[in-house]
């Protein structure tokens, strides 16, 4: 067990490994119920969330769709990723990081004062995702007949309401499947329902390994206050359009566009026997040094995988310091895995 | 709780040793080092002939969370390595103990101040707190 924002969780339940390749090859299932859930109501709960989100939460125009979004502070840097759902009538929902919690509510609860809009978390519910090609059919088995009839309908990254339950197709491993927020009381139960119909119980661990394999930024390693979506490998979450839209950190990124950004984010394949691993430095020849953000042992493709952080001009490959050594890493485009297949040029 | 036999001497960090009747010792890590490492990826083993001195770094055991230094538990120099494990790391995580052996050293005198079964449960112990 370790610690994890304030709970104790496991990194695995029995071989990691094994956990990451039931995940890419049939299901697993993971307890996110760290994630911090929060319902954000009133008239002018959207207004607030077009100021406070950097992707445009006007996009959510129907009930259940979801948008993943960062939330700048005003120079730009990553308070937190969230995702944030539409609720009936002008409610969201918002579920952000365990980890950044309490600074969250307060920035969120900071601006949404003025606005009359209230925001309540709801320590209330579990959150459990069942992940992998077979996770949308075993998991729906498992529910009533017009439960699982509504769930199977759902197009990706939108969700819906089961009586308390919210079940929504979205995830954070590169496979299918759903994020299940449902009353604590229950979700025991329905792990165990879900271990019964073949779901592997699946540790951080491999929730690791599988975002990273995905591609996706993991917050404070990825990115942080002192980093921009830009350099992040996130400009694809800022909407720039419609350019009246005031957000938080508008004016910041809108100058660093223009000057043109430092630095970029790239994936890397380490082809050595080695690991790469976080806060490894990178050298880039002409260009200067950058830094190795995530780094881990992905076991789809058999060798060591990461993102950095590295000066814009970087291309080809670059040599990276483990453990006292320089090793060449090649740049690649991330995600190195999804949909179970590989997206990156295999090493020998 | 981790399986620790009582015919091996141990190192506080967590090497295994086994003596073989041709005077010479094999060496692995121990079940709780492995459990503690998780699934293990990569293996660096040191060269065959190898002199290595008491305490000396000489193998890495890498796992998906983190690379660990293994070290020479007595001085002497390295008769055989165990090859399989460049292929099948996991080997030490499935049988610490036997196909997961590290390497074979002829000692050729210092050993450190090695731990009984006994006594190694209690540095065990305390680090699974």
């Amino acid at each position: 067990m370790v610690d994890f924002g304030g709970w104790d969780m496991p990194v695995a339940y029995g071989s990691q490994i094994e956990e990451h390749h039931a995940v890419r090859h049939s299901i697993g299932v993971f307890d996110v119920s760290h994630m911090c859930v929060v319902d954000v109501s009133g008239s002018r709960a959207g207004e607030l969330l077009s100021r406070l989100l950097a992707n445009d939460i006007g996009r959510l125009k129907t009930f259940g769709k979801a948008l993943y979004s960062c939330m700048l502070n005003d120079s730009g840097g990553v308070i937190d990723d969230l995702i944030a759902y539409r609720m009936e009538g002008g409610d969201y929902r918002l579920v952000v990081n365990a980890g950044t919690r309490d600074k969250d509510m307060a920035w969120i609860g900071a601006h949404a004062a003025s606005l009359d809009v209230r925001l309540l978390e709801r320590r209330d519910l579990a959150m459990l995702a069942v992940q992998g090609p077979e996770a949308r059919e075993r998991a729906a088995s498992l529910l009533s007949y017009d439960g699982s009839r509504t769930v199977m309908a759902l197009e990706p990254f939108f969700g819906t309401r089961l009586g308390e339950w919210f079940v929504a197709r979205t995830g954070y491993t590169g496979e299918d499947g759903f994020e299940v927020m449902l009353p604590a009381s229950e979700a025991g139960a329905f792990w165990q329902r879900l271990n019964a119909a073949g779901a592997r119980s699946c540790g951080l661990g491999a929730r690791d390994t599988l975002r990273l394999e995905a591609g996706m930024n993991l917050y404070g390693n990825d990115m942080d206050e002192q980093t921009h979506p830009l350099e992040s490998g996130l400009g694809w979450t800022v909407a720039f359009e419609p350019a009246g839209r005031d957000f938080i950190g508008r004016a910041a990124l809108e100058a660093v566009r223009v000057r043109g950004s430092e630095n970029k984010q790239v994936g890397l394949v380490l082809d050595e026997r080695a690991v790469l691993r976080s806060h490894q430095r990178v050298k880039v020849q002409d260009a200067g040094d950058g830094e190795v953000t995530s780094g881990t042992f992905s076991p789809t493709l058999g060798c060591s995988i990461g993102l950095a952080r590295v000066p814009s001009a970087t291309k080809g490959v670059v040599e990276v310091e483990v453990r006292g050594r320089f090793m060449t890493a090649r740049v690649v485009r991330p995600p190195f895995v999804r949909h179970g297949k590989v997206l990156v040029q295999q090493g020998a | 709780m981790s399986n620790i036999p009582a015919d091996l001497k141990y190192a506080r960090t967590h090497e295994w040793l086994r003596s073989l009747s041709d005077g010479n010792v094999e060496v692995g890590i121990s079940d709780h080092a492995q459990s503690a490492l998780g699934d293990l990826v990569f293996v660096q083993l040191p060269d065959v002939g190898r002199a290595l001195s008491l305490g000396e770094a000489c193998a890495v055991v890498e796992s998906v969370k983190a690379a660990s230094d293994l070290y020479a538990p007595v001085a002497g120099s390295v008769v055989a390595v165990n090859e399989a494990l460049v292929k099948e790391p996991e080997l030490i995580n499935q049988d610490p103990y036997g196909r997961g052996w590290v390497m074979r050293l002829k000692p050729n005198g210092a050993s450190s101040d090695l731990l009984s079964a006994t006594d190694y449960q209690k540095v065990a112990d305390q680090a699974e707190g």
